[in-house]
């Protein structure tokens, strides 16, 4: 298949299960706002060693939001829900209850009940108060700033992790302006996250390494300056490889997200040095959920 | 469908004890089985159709017409379905009540809502003492769900209440929110003496100033974000509670009974700003 002279490649992205949370942080204005929500995904990139994945799922109005207020909407995914929980509580205790102004609300209202707020009230040392409105319980916690608010509570739910696609280009700056292309459509797309700096990653992987302590390390095939040293998957002009990874809510979260970055970076084309599609996958051994370029793009 | 309607054909001298008349006991019941159902009236038993014409199928919506004020216990620990009740109610209206919705349209008498558990209950007239309190001798009051009275309510309104909102559109007697445990008294007319007497924790707001009370100290001027929450979860209301020019959320705050744990707050909105 080839779309603009960009060549998609016939294989698949290979996912896995993972468990998901949203929050929504509130603040006076969107710029608190947003310094709480980047605080509370940072340091969330991968599972590997972050314990989780987490990033902004979008920007939302005063409307949308339960407090009125302007708001941020993340996502944090892990493997498990224990360690989903831990990340999610550490996170807003550090980073929430933190910030100046901010308040914090579920964001999913069904799934399984995680603790949000529900412990972060023992900071208010007896002086919180709970208040239970249309069946959801908040917690007011007395700060130097005025009171936290925060629901108790937020849903865990089944999720996907780990869709992906490669671009390969000409040349450095040609792979990062198609994939910065392709993340300012993508973020437009609810429920689904980029976890890594910006939503692209430089350093795919593959599983394990010649070093036994490693699980996983460089993905030496997409490497452009070991073409000539290893069983390479690289044409002779390809220069640059970037990678989106993409951490959903449902398969079909992740493919439509997946189809509207590869038509962004598409739409650039040839002519723009962008030269193949491809996708990062293990043979089909690590994860169930495999996506396929061509029928995506179909 | 329609309502399963009960009018009352004439008042009796003394007190009648409705509380064989909810949704759930009804359901399955035939027209003539609810007809011989019997009611303590005083010290005697009377049936129910010598005292109320029977019209009507529908047990989840039960209509009392004639309503006066001694029909007690209408509602008693009601578990879904609609009581409407056209005229006045008697005591212990909604006692115990555990899901469901009640509405008067005239004014209901002692302990309405005592000790609720869940629900909705609408008097659109006044409430008398202990709304939505604990029965007597008892430590918990009302323990959820939402009570709107369009009226003014007698004294001792939420008192030992647990969880839950009363909210009032005109004005409260003495002794509102004692002994509360926690939950929200909304009053947005006067309020009496003694607001908050041993009061531990809850909410009480106001629309107006209350009359100073040294149990209760000023924690000064705030601006209080689940406020926006709760007013916005009055809108479903058919209430001046559900105005939005009425809400607010800026806010002095007192903090007490301070003679009791102290952790209670009286919310009084600024009008100044």
């Amino acid at each position: 298949m080839i779309i603009n002279g960009v060549t998609i490649d016939a294989t698949f992205a290979e996912a896995f299960p993972m468990k998901a949370t949203r929050a929504i942080i509130t603040a006076q204005n969107e710029k608190w706002a947003m310094i709480s929500a980047q605080a509370m995904t940072g340091f969330a990139t991968s599972v590997i060693a972050c314990g989780c994945e987490a990033g902004i799922e979008r920007t939302l109005e005063p409307s949308e939001t339960p407090d009125g207020r302007p708001g941020v909407a993340i996502m944090i995914f892990a493997m498990g829900g224990k360690g989903l929980a831990k990340q999610l509580e550490t996170r807003a205790g550090q980073c929430v209850l933190t910030s100046p102004t901010s308040a914090l609300f579920a964001g999913i209202d069904g799934g399984t009940r995680i603790a949000l707020g529900k412990n972060l009230r023992y900071f208010g040392d007896g002086f919180q108060v709970a208040k239970l409105i249309d069946g959801k319980r908040y917690w007011r916690i007395p700060v130097m700033d005025g009171e936290f608010l925060t629901e108790a509570t937020t849903g865990q739910v089944d999720a996907i992790g780990g869709g992906n696609f490669l671009v390969l280009a000409k040349s450095q700056p040609q792979a990062l302006a198609a994939c910065e292309a392709a993340i300012d459509e993508m973020r437009k797309i609810p429920n689904v996250i980029m976890p890594f700096p910006g939503g692209v990653v430089r350093s795919g992987s593959k599983v394990g390494s010649k070093y036994a302590a490693l699980g996983a390390s460089t993905n030496d095939a997409f490497c452009p300056t070991l073409k000539g040293m290893v069983k390479t998957d690289l044409s002779a002009d390809t220069e640059s490889v970037m990678e989106i990874v993409i951490d959903g809510l449902t398969k079909e979260d992740i493919a439509k997200v997946m189809r509207v970055g590869i038509q962004a970076v598409c739409a650039l084309g040839a002519e723009n040095g962008i030269e193949r599609i491809s996708a990062g996958n293990y043979g089909g051994k690590l994860g169930p959920f495999h996506f396929h370029l061509q029928e995506i793009m179909a | 469908m329609s309502a399963l309607t009960f009018t009352l054909k004439y008042r009796p001298d003394q007190r009648v004890d409705m509380s064989p008349l909810v949704c759930q006991k009804l359901a399955t019941l035939e027209l003539a089985e609810i007809a011989a159902l019997t009611l303590q009236n005083g010290k005697r038993n009377i049936r129910v159709d010598e005292l109320f014409r029977i019209t009507g199928f529908d047990a989840q919506h039960i209509v009392i017409k004639n309503g006066f004020n001694k029909l007690d216990f209408i509602g008693k620990e009601l578990e879904g379905g609609k009581i409407t009740v056209e005229g006045d109610a008697g005591a212990y209206l909604g006692l115990g009540m555990k899901s469901g919705e009640i509405e008067v349209s005239g004014n209901v008498g002692l302990y309405a809502a005592c000790e609720m558990k869940k629900g909705f209950m609408l008097v659109n007239g006044n409430a008398g003492d202990f709304l939505g309190a604990a029965l007597p001798g008892n430590k918990t009051g009302m323990k959820g769900g939402t009570i709107l009275v369009k009226g003014n309510v007698g004294e001792r309104a939420g008192d030992h209440m647990r969880r839950g909102n009363i909210l009032v559109e005109g004005n409260a007697g003495d002794y509102c929110g004692s002994r509360m445990t926690a939950g929200t008294i909304a009053v947005m007319g006067q309020t009496g003496r003694h607001l908050g007497f041993a009061m531990r924790r809850g909410t009480l707001l106001l629309w107006n100033s209350p009359q100073p009370s040294a149990r209760f100290n000023d924690c000064g001027t705030h601006t209080l974000a689940f406020l926006p929450i709760l007013f916005a979860s009055f809108k479903k209301l058919n209430s001046r509670f559900a105005d939005s020019s009425t809400a607010f959320n800026r806010v002095q705050r007192y903090a007490g009974d301070m003679s009791e744990m102290g952790r209670g707050e009286i919310l009084v909105k600024l009008n100044s700003e």
